[in-house]
């Protein structure tokens, strides 16, 4: 942390990249499935040979206005497609069409949950279609292009300089993950690259008007990364400032490793983007029919849902971590039916299903189904099962993928509530224990539980704890 | 608007947006042939165009769109056939310098 | 007829032969082949000849037509401009740095004329990536004119051009971005048309300057134009701007009448420097449209001045975006390296000719950062207003006739020395592209040396059955009498 941290404010403004769930490429049927050889997914008009053109994918559209909804942007009736002019060997055309002046989404917010179950509101700028590049690798003395990439379509979207910590960036990120997951515009994959960050950072004497001098930090493909490179360079800049330097403005990478920023090494030729109206398309027109059609079919966002859970009974962290992702929400209301206590539900989902998520795998390749799993703690409700039993029973749901019922009765796991068998038990039990029942009854509660556990093992673990419990106090009561 | 001047380094500028290596030659000639074309262009400035509109296209209006579908073949060996340099089914270029 | 002579049929004539079954494709092809082999060596028409494609396509066309019910282009050979990309043969832009360069794909008009069984006798010279008026431009040398092997073809389609007018084939494809198939048509005194902007797919089409490029034949009459024209107009789900509009049958169109068509005539393009036999011959086929029906009614188009302006800025700056994709990488000419800016830089510098070069710094200067707003912006609302002369005129009248040219061919070299006079020859044609307006060439008249010229017709968009009912009438009138080239 730097010195004077106090007497400086951190503004920072954030441009999100992610790529589309699409089939196909926004200009071209290539497919854009990932991890495919080289050069598989590509066609003339993504590798630009001589005369193509580009035609724009229906799908990508409705995307972008469901994200633009969902961050409550106003969808543009009419935008236009820019070419965005630079040379590099990813970039075939030698130029990207993007969006300039006219994009397809402005304005917006998006709100992060606080702490005290409060939220904060970040806005947005606009929201943008453009289109990938591909992807470069480096080797000894030559590169090789891979084109896979080139030509996927992207939404990036801006915010306003309105983010003031590391913390909350992160948490911005997360949010704004979510909410695409939720409406189906993204698959998040930060770790494939499929939803990067470029971060615009800049300090300022609290209190001053004036935007100090910004850097950008590029390609930040993780929370931790957004949060810790943030942090950085705010520290770094006040350090400069404070040295009576000026901060300039730079693009920096962050370097996972040393985790500093470092400016990119400056590029001999300055870029000059030289944007003009993209001739080979037409103005993009939305009719109000489409936007109003896209509204009445976007699913519950996740600051809804998390609104609705706390209002049925769960707390305000309890509802953020169901949210989290959309297929623990939709996992924990499939687990429901049926069930009178939502807090065991959500407790369960929290602590034994998430545990065994894996990272790239699906909810449902992972833990059992949901409704098995609300039939699992159907029974404890119903005292058919003690918790610890509906635990072991869960293991093996795992392990085996059977139903909880078959479960439990293949490994026995019914408890026994009759009293008949517990009171056989517990007599039997008052009587080979005198002593300790003389001492319990002079005033040595702490015996209670000896005799309880006494009473558990007897019934091979199997017994309703409660009734064990209730009868037991009933018996030594005397 | 005043008339531009170009200038040699306006010409090595634009040469570098370009990425075109130009002799000392051709870059006289273009700094004459540009300069002589400026001056040709500016008279586009006889006309007031302040409420007049660009016309970026002439077609007819209407974004066609096409459905969502993988409809190109899988042939990365075409797409490479008139590749000067190509090593394990990618392009390969010299080394890329920042 | 004897077999030599096959080449000089017309589309029409020739089409009817082959469906009476009076001569073949092969028959056909290979009188233009022998036609090619006698006089392209000193004309320069083709870059390169499809000796072997074109036979194969010639006996697959005999096939379908003795089977009964081919299309009107079955089995007639047809010069391709070499902009086209046509799969599996080389498609070079005439220049350095595509010399090598085999289309994976064809354009989406080849594929059409691919379908209708035509058959490609070869690909046909242009000024490099259709920068250029005369074919001089070409990195593989100039076409020739077949009236005077000392002048121009005219460009940039000006081996297309020359093909049909020597009879090397019986039509050809060009394409028009500034008067490109209009020009070289009156230089060599065939028929030219581009047809409205996005009447035409793009798609396959190496692009110079995108919202002005348009696809379109030559033919040694207006009906051969049409029937070419009927098979490349229509909608391409590969092309963003191509209209749907339904293509009318063109050939039908041509009824022969023009009573009471309202000509349209410019004040604007009778101007000095024109030279005096083209301004008689324009005029004296005005004449005749008169005396068949028609009314003559002077038009202004006051911006007509600034179209050659607007149209460098505007035409360049969308070219220096199109011709940024030759690098050297993924195909083409790649020069040698150690790092990927030299590549870029080395590889573009010896690959593009001098015209392309200054059209490339042009365009991006009229792009660049503090320029944008006075050049191509101020372009654009030229534009406009240009747009804006057209449809006006277009309330009182139905065609509008122009010259095409200020001049006949001039001679090889004669405008090399400064590029602003090659630009200014555009001066008639140039309007039509930035409007986005069918145009058409169709020769009326020769000068005192023989040499071919040209009257242009232009119609409100999607006229093209108007303009060539016009341009049919006149050609049927007797008034003009076609002279063979001497070659």
């Amino acid at each position: 942390m730097a010195t004077n941290r106090e007497k400086y404010e951190a503004v920072i403004g954030l441009e999100v990249h992610t790529h589309l769930l699409t089939r196909s490429k926004m200009f071209c049927g290539c497919s854009t499935e990932f991890g495919r050889e080289p050069n598989a997914n590509t066609c003339p008009v993504c590798v630009a040979m001589p005369g193509v053109l580009p035609v724009l994918n229906e799908e990508v559209v409705k995307i972008a206005i469901r994200a633009g909804l969902a961050a409550h942007c106003e969808i543009a009736p009419y935008s236009i497609f820019d070419r965005k002019s630079y040379f590099y060997p990813d970039l075939p055309k030698g130029y990207q069409i993007s969006q300039y002046e006219t994009p397809i989404c402005k304005g917006g917010y998006v709100d992060l949950p606080t702490e005290n179950g409060d939220s904060r509101r970040i806005r947005l700028v606009r929201i943008h279609l453009e289109e990938d590049a591909g992807k470069n690798i480096h080797e000894e003395g030559a590169s090789l292009v891979d084109l896979n990439r080139s030509g996927v379509p992207l939404v990036e979207i801006v915010s306003e300089p309105d983010i003031r910590t590391g913390a909350e960036a992160a948490a911005y990120v997360q949010e704004l993950r979510a909410i695409l997951r939720y409406i189906d515009a993204s698959d998040g994959r930060m770790e494939e690259g499929s939803l990067r960050c470029d971060c615009n950072v800049s300090v300022r004497p609290r209190g001053q008007k004036e935007y100090g001098v910004k850097t950008e930090i590029k390609n930040l493909n993780s929370f931790r990364f957004v949060e810790k490179a943030i942090e950085y360079e705010i520290d770094r800049q006040i350090d400069v400032i404070e040295s009576g330097g000026k901060v300039t403005q730079e693009t920096h990478l962050w370097d996972p490793v040393r985790e500093v920023t470092r400016p990119m090494r400056s590029k001999e030729y300055a870029n000059d983007y030289r944007y003009f109206p993209e001739p080979d398309l037409p103005p993009l027109v939305v009719a109000p029919d489409l936007v109003e059609a896209i509204r009445t079919e976007m699913p519950e966002l996740p600051a809804d849902r998390r609104a609705r859970y706390v209002k049925e009974g769960l707390t305000a962290y309890e509802a953020g971590v169901l949210t989290s992702e959309r297929e623990v929400a939709d996992y924990f209301e499939a687990a429901l039916p049926g069930l009178k206590n939502r807090k065991t539900a959500a407790n369960w989902v929290m602590t034994e299903v998430l545990r065994l998520r894996e990272p790239g795998k699906s909810l449902a390749e992972s833990v059992p189904a949901a409704k098995e799993v609300g039939a699992l703690l159907k029974m404890v409700e119903e005292a058919k099962i003690s918790l610890n039993a509906a635990k072991t029973a869960f293991a093996a749901m795992v392990k085996n993928g059977n139903s909880a019922e078959a479960t439990v009765s293949e490994f026995g796991l019914l408890q026994v509530s009759d009293e008949g068998p517990i009171i056989e038990a517990i007599d039997k039990i008052i009587a080979s224990e005198p002593a300790k029942v003389a001492e319990y009854r002079a005033g040595r509660d702490k015996l209670f539980g000896f005799f309880v556990g006494q009473a558990m093992k007897a019934m091979g673990g199997k017994a309703n704890p409660k009734v064990i419990n209730d009868l037991m106090k009933k018996k030594l009561a005397g | 608007m005043a008339e531009t001047r170009i200038t040699l380094e306006m010409v090595q500028h634009v040469a570098r947006l370009a990425r075109l290596k130009l002799s000392d030659v051709e870059q006289e000639r273009l700094l004459a042939d540009l300069g002589q074309m400026l001056a040709y262009v500016d008279k586009l400035n006889e006309l007031d165009t302040e409420s007049v509109p660009p016309t970026a296209q002439v077609g007819e209006a209407g974004t066609p769109r096409r459905e969502d579908a993988v409809t190109c073949p899988s042939d990365a060996e075409a797409m490479l056939a008139n590749a000067p340099s190509a090593e394990r089914g990618y392009f390969r270029v010299p080394k890329i310098i920042e | 007829m004897m077999a030599s002579e096959l080449n000089k049929l017309t589309i029409a004539e020739a089409s009817a032969m082959l469906h009476k079954r009076e001569i073949t494709a092969l028959q056909l092809t290979r009188a233009c082949l022998e036609r090619i082999a006698a006089v392209d060596p000193r004309l320069n028409a083709f870059l390169t000849v499809c000796e072997k494609e074109a036979a194969e396509q010639a006996v697959e066309a005999d096939r379908r037509i003795a089977a009964g019910n081919a299309p009107a282009l079955c089995g007639i050979p047809l010069g391709i401009k070499d902009i086209y990309n046509t799969k599996g043969v080389r498609t070079t832009c005439a220049s350095r740095i595509l010399e090598n360069f085999v289309s994976p794909f064809d354009a989406t008009t080849i594929a059409k004329l691919r379908a209708d069984g035509a058959v490609f006798i070869g690909k046909a010279n242009l000024d490099e990536f259709a920068m250029g008026s005369s074919t001089e431009n070409s990195a593989f040398g100039a076409t020739l004119n077949p009236y005077d092997l000392e002048r121009v073809a005219g460009g940039s389609s000006g081996g297309s051009a020359a093909a049909v007018a020597a009879r090397e084939c019986l039509g050809a494809l060009g394409t028009d971005t500034g008067g490109s198939i209009r020009e070289p048509a009156s230089f060599c005194g065939v028929v030219g048309i581009k047809p409205t902007y996005s009447r035409v797919s793009r798609f396959g089409v190496i692009a110079y300057a995108s919202s002005l490029d348009q696809v379109g034949p030559f033919a040694n009459t207006v009906r051969d134009a049409a029937i070419i024209l009927r098979t490349l107009a229509g909608v391409d789900p590969m092309d963003s701007t191509c209209s749907a509009r339904p293509v009318p049958d063109y050939e039908k169109a041509l009824t022969g009448d023009v009573k009471g068509l309202r000509i349209g005539v410019p004040k604007e393009y009778f101007i000095d420097g024109m030279a005096p036999e083209v301004e008689q011959a324009v005029r004296a086929a005005l004449k005749q449209y008169e005396s068949l029906g028609a009314t003559l009614h002077e038009i202004s188009l006051p911006h007509s001045s600034y179209a050659i302006a607007a149209y460098y800025l505007i035409a360049t700056a969308e070219a220096s975006a199109n011709l940024a994709r030759y690098d050297g990488i993924r195909y083409g000419l790649r020069a040698e390296a150690p790092d990927h800016i030299t590549l870029y830089e080395e590889t573009r510098a010896q690959g593009f000719g001098a015209e392309v070069k200054r059209r490339i710094m042009l365009g991006t200067f009229a792009l660049s950062t503090g320029y944008y707003d006075a050049y191509y912006l101020k372009a654009q609302k030229v534009r406009t207003l240009i747009r804006r002369d057209f449809e006006r005129a277009f309330e009182n009248c139905d065609v509008i006739m122009t010259p095409v040219a200020p001049t006949t061919a001039f001679k090889l070299g004669e405008k090399m020395d400064d590029p602003l006079t090659m630009y200014l020859s555009d001066i008639f044609t140039i309007s039509v592209n930035l409007a986005g307006l069918p145009g058409m060439s169709i020769p009326c008249g020769y000068d005192g040396k023989n040499l071919p010229i040209g009257l242009q017709l232009i119609g409100p968009p999607f006229s093209e059955e108007t303009i060539l009912r016009a341009g049919d009438a006149y050609e049927r009138s007797g008034a003009f009498t076609k002279r063979e080239p001497a070659i």
